[in-house]
């Protein structure tokens, strides 16, 4: 039972770093149509950026509050000059050219930090570990990053349901034309949604980086796949969907982690079931993908018009 | 008559100029230069380079060229690599391999190719055992010889029960058998987790079954990058008050500069082992690692002292056959008869072209210098017999 509970919170752990990049993809990719491969450079950039900043501060949540900014002015400039050139191409055009901007930012990155990546150091308190009602022990970086991201996901909420901005956010996702010959400039909202969308998934790329003790090269080129995955299952510009599928996913992965391997030595040999659990855990996802889309094709919340 | 003599001695010296001048020792290395592991295959580079200074550059007269390629983590890749090698006329040797997956996939069409195959680092035990060949050699060991070795320590500590975790890939499965093959305990669960360039680092279910499972102690094998990501959550879990931590191929020269970064003071006193440390006191070693924490400011690891003994080991075997690089069989018997100094000391060759040596019990320590090391606390086994040499029909 308490390795239940502890999975289920290592699950929702991973579902919120998985939100966080995906609430900018799955904007980005509604309102603006634009496929960009390239988000998870982003995830990287701010990693790096946030890394090197706690480590000359001397401070991981100084990191922390700087890359926010940092990451957010990095995608304003790549918005600005030049994914604004693609929103009219095909989708293909746009897969060529955010991959284009994968390896670009892989080589840059590894040409300003180096190819080892940068160590992030954690204060002590953050380093150890809560333990929780029932004798749960639970990382306290981990609850950091849950709480973080709900924050983030509540902020997100207000901002799109409850203010002037979110409506014409909602507005550009449903009819961008319509809401264009209404007068809103639609240029300049994208340009704040991807920024927006940017620091998210930076602030995302440091906090993994806190579990993972470093910055790497291409460390976002990994996650950028299920991120994909969560927007599709959630419904493509939906951020109530990315958030409800970033939970499903995430807890789908740890668990299948957890308990495939049990669950299969009830079929075949026990050595058969540990090497052939970790290969279909990881495929775990995107079964789930196919059976959702197999019953909803546009996903768990589809947007209501386009 | 003068003229005539001249004409003699100008074609005698130009009978005998390529003999010592044209040819060239070429050696194609295979390693990894890109992606995070890179950190392994850069102090590769950096220690045959360093030991190439220090032969000066030549092989009985003749100079030496090293081919660097890249496997990318990728075993595909290192098999391009390698027929890329392969196809080079002159190349004889075609050495490196930090991973047992690039191996395997390689050693066909280096083998066929009739080249010398020689593994500095990956120890697939198909390789010593079934798989053997009188062409392949290796500086470092099998696999399994190294947990085996670990599985032995634990028994001297009285652990009653692990849980073990490791990559799922060949080397990882080698580890897992190495150590159950002689830990006398319980072994209250594995797991296997992902792989390759996308490698799992995320390994908060596995740490919570390994805490719920109550082993005393957990045996992990990380190499690269994913050492601190484990480390870290290991110290993150709060599993270090409970559970000892007892490694192979996670804490080195290339991991411990970038743990003492991170500060996860966790490691220090955490016991490993291996057949080489850079406290081992013998000239050739301590002329190696001075050297190399001279010109390249960290100590090297295990990875980079079989890649120096590696140039070494063939300098001895084409100078055994008299600096004919066409003498297979000469080479090979130079090879074979391990008469060079190597770092490690001493060692033969058994009959499967893998080292018989010592293996050591090390601890992670801090330096005079405030560095972190490894320091020898015991020998573990001597002169250790491959496991799989009654599978080699050689």
């Amino acid at each position: 039972m308490i390795l239940l509970i502890t999975q289920l919170i290592n699950g929702l752990q991973l579902g919120i770093l998985l939100f966080l990049l995906a609430a900018g993809l799955t904007l980005v990719f509604g309102i603006m149509d634009l496929v960009n491969l390239a988000h998870g450079s982003f995830y990287m950039i701010g990693a790096f950026i946030g890394a090197t900043m706690a480590a000359i501060t001397g401070s991981f949540l100084v990191g922390l509050v700087l890359a926010l900014p940092l990451a957010f002015l990095v995608g304003y400039i790549v918005e600005v000059t030049t994914l604004r050139t693609l929103y009219d191409r095909h989708h293909l055009d746009q897969v060529l050219a955010t991959f284009g901007l994968i390896l670009f930012f892989d080589t840059l990155l590894q040409l300003i930090w180096g190819p080892v990546g940068v160590a992030v150091v954690l204060p002590d308190y953050l380093n150890g570990f809560i333990t929780l009602p029932g004798d749960i022990p639970i990382p306290t970086i981990r609850l950091l990053i849950i709480a973080i991201g709900l924050l983030v996901a509540a902020f997100l909420y207000y901002l799109v349901v409850r203010t002037k901005m979110g409506m014409l956010i909602r507005a550009g996702a449903s009819n961008r034309t319509m809401a264009g010959a209404l007068g809103v400039d639609i240029k300049r909202l994208f340009t704040l949604v991807f920024g927006m969308g940017a620091a998210l998934a930076g602030l995302a790329g440091l906090m993994s980086t806190a579990i993972t003790t470093e910055a790497t090269i291409g460390m976002g080129n990994d996650i950028i796949i299920q991120a994909f995955v969560v927007i599709v299952i959630g419904g493509i510009g939906s951020i109530r969907g990315a958030f409800v599928a970033s939970i499903v996913v995430g807890l789908v992965d740890t668990l299948g982690r957890s308990y495939l391997d049990q669950l299969l030595k009830l079929f075949i040999t026990e050595q058969n079931a540990e090497t052939a659990a970790p290969a279909i855990a990881a495929m775990l996802i995107y079964i789930m993908m196919a059976a959702i889309l197999f019953f909803s094709p546009q996903g768990l919340f589809p947007p209501k018009t386009r | 008559m003068i003229k005539k003599l001249a004409i003699a001695v100008a074609g005698s010296a130009m009978f005998s100029l390529p003999a010592w001048s044209q040819e060239t020792v070429k050696i194609g290395f295979i390693t990894t230069l890109t992606t995070p592991a890179a950190v392994i295959g850069i102090q590769q580079k950096n220690a045959v380079e360093l030991a190439l200074e220090h032969i000066g550059g030549q092989m009985a007269g003749m100079d030496v060229e090293i081919l660097f390629e890249d496997d990318q983590f990728n075993p595909q890749v290192g098999r391009t690599a390698s027929e890329k090698l392969a196809n080079d006329p002159d190349v004889r040797f075609i050495t490196g391999y930090i991973w047992s997956h690039v191996l395997l996939a390689s050693t066909k069409v280096v083998l066929d190719a009739g080249k010398f195959m020689i593994s500095a680092n990956a120890g697939a035990s198909q390789m010593s055992g079934e798989s053997c060949n009188e062409n392949f050699f290796s500086t470092s060991w099998e696999n399994s010889q190294i947990p085996r070795a670990m599985g032995e320590v634990m028994n001297q500590r009285s652990v009653n029960s692990i849980y073990v975790m490791a990559p799922n890939y060949a080397a990882g499965k080698n580890m897992v058998e190495g150590v159950e093959a002689t830990f006398n305990g319980e072994i209250l669960g594995r797991d296997m987790t992902r792989w390759g360039a996308d490698a799992q680092l995320d390994f908060s279910a596995e740490l919570a079954k390994a805490r719920a499972s109550g082993a005393e102690a957990l045996f992990a094998f990380y190499p690269g990058r994913a050492g601190g990501a484990f480390v870290k959550q290991y110290e993150q879990s709060g599993l270090a008050d409970s559970t000892e931590l007892f490694t192979v191929f996670t804490m080195d020269g290339v991991s411990l500069p970038r743990f003492q970064e991170a500060n996860l003071t966790g490691v220090l006193g955490t016991f490993n082992t291996n057949y080489w440390s850079p406290d081992m006191d013998n000239e050739q070693n301590r002329r190696f690692v001075a050297d190399y924490i001279t010109k390249y400011g960290e100590y090297p690891a295990h990875y980079a002292a079989q890649a120096y003994d590696l140039i070494f080991m063939i300098k001895s075997a084409v100078e055994a056959a008299g600096g004919d690089l066409d003498d297979m069989d000469g080479i090979r018997e130079g090879l074979r008869a391990a008469d060079y100094a190597s770092v490690r000391g001493d060692y033969s060759y058994g009959s499967n072209n893998y080292p018989i040596q010592n293996f050591y019990l090390r601890e992670v320590v801090v330096d005079s210098g405030g560095r972190w090391t490894n320091q020898i606390v015991s020998t573990v086994f001597e002169n250790m017999e491959n496991p799989y040499i009654d599978q080699c029909p050689m």
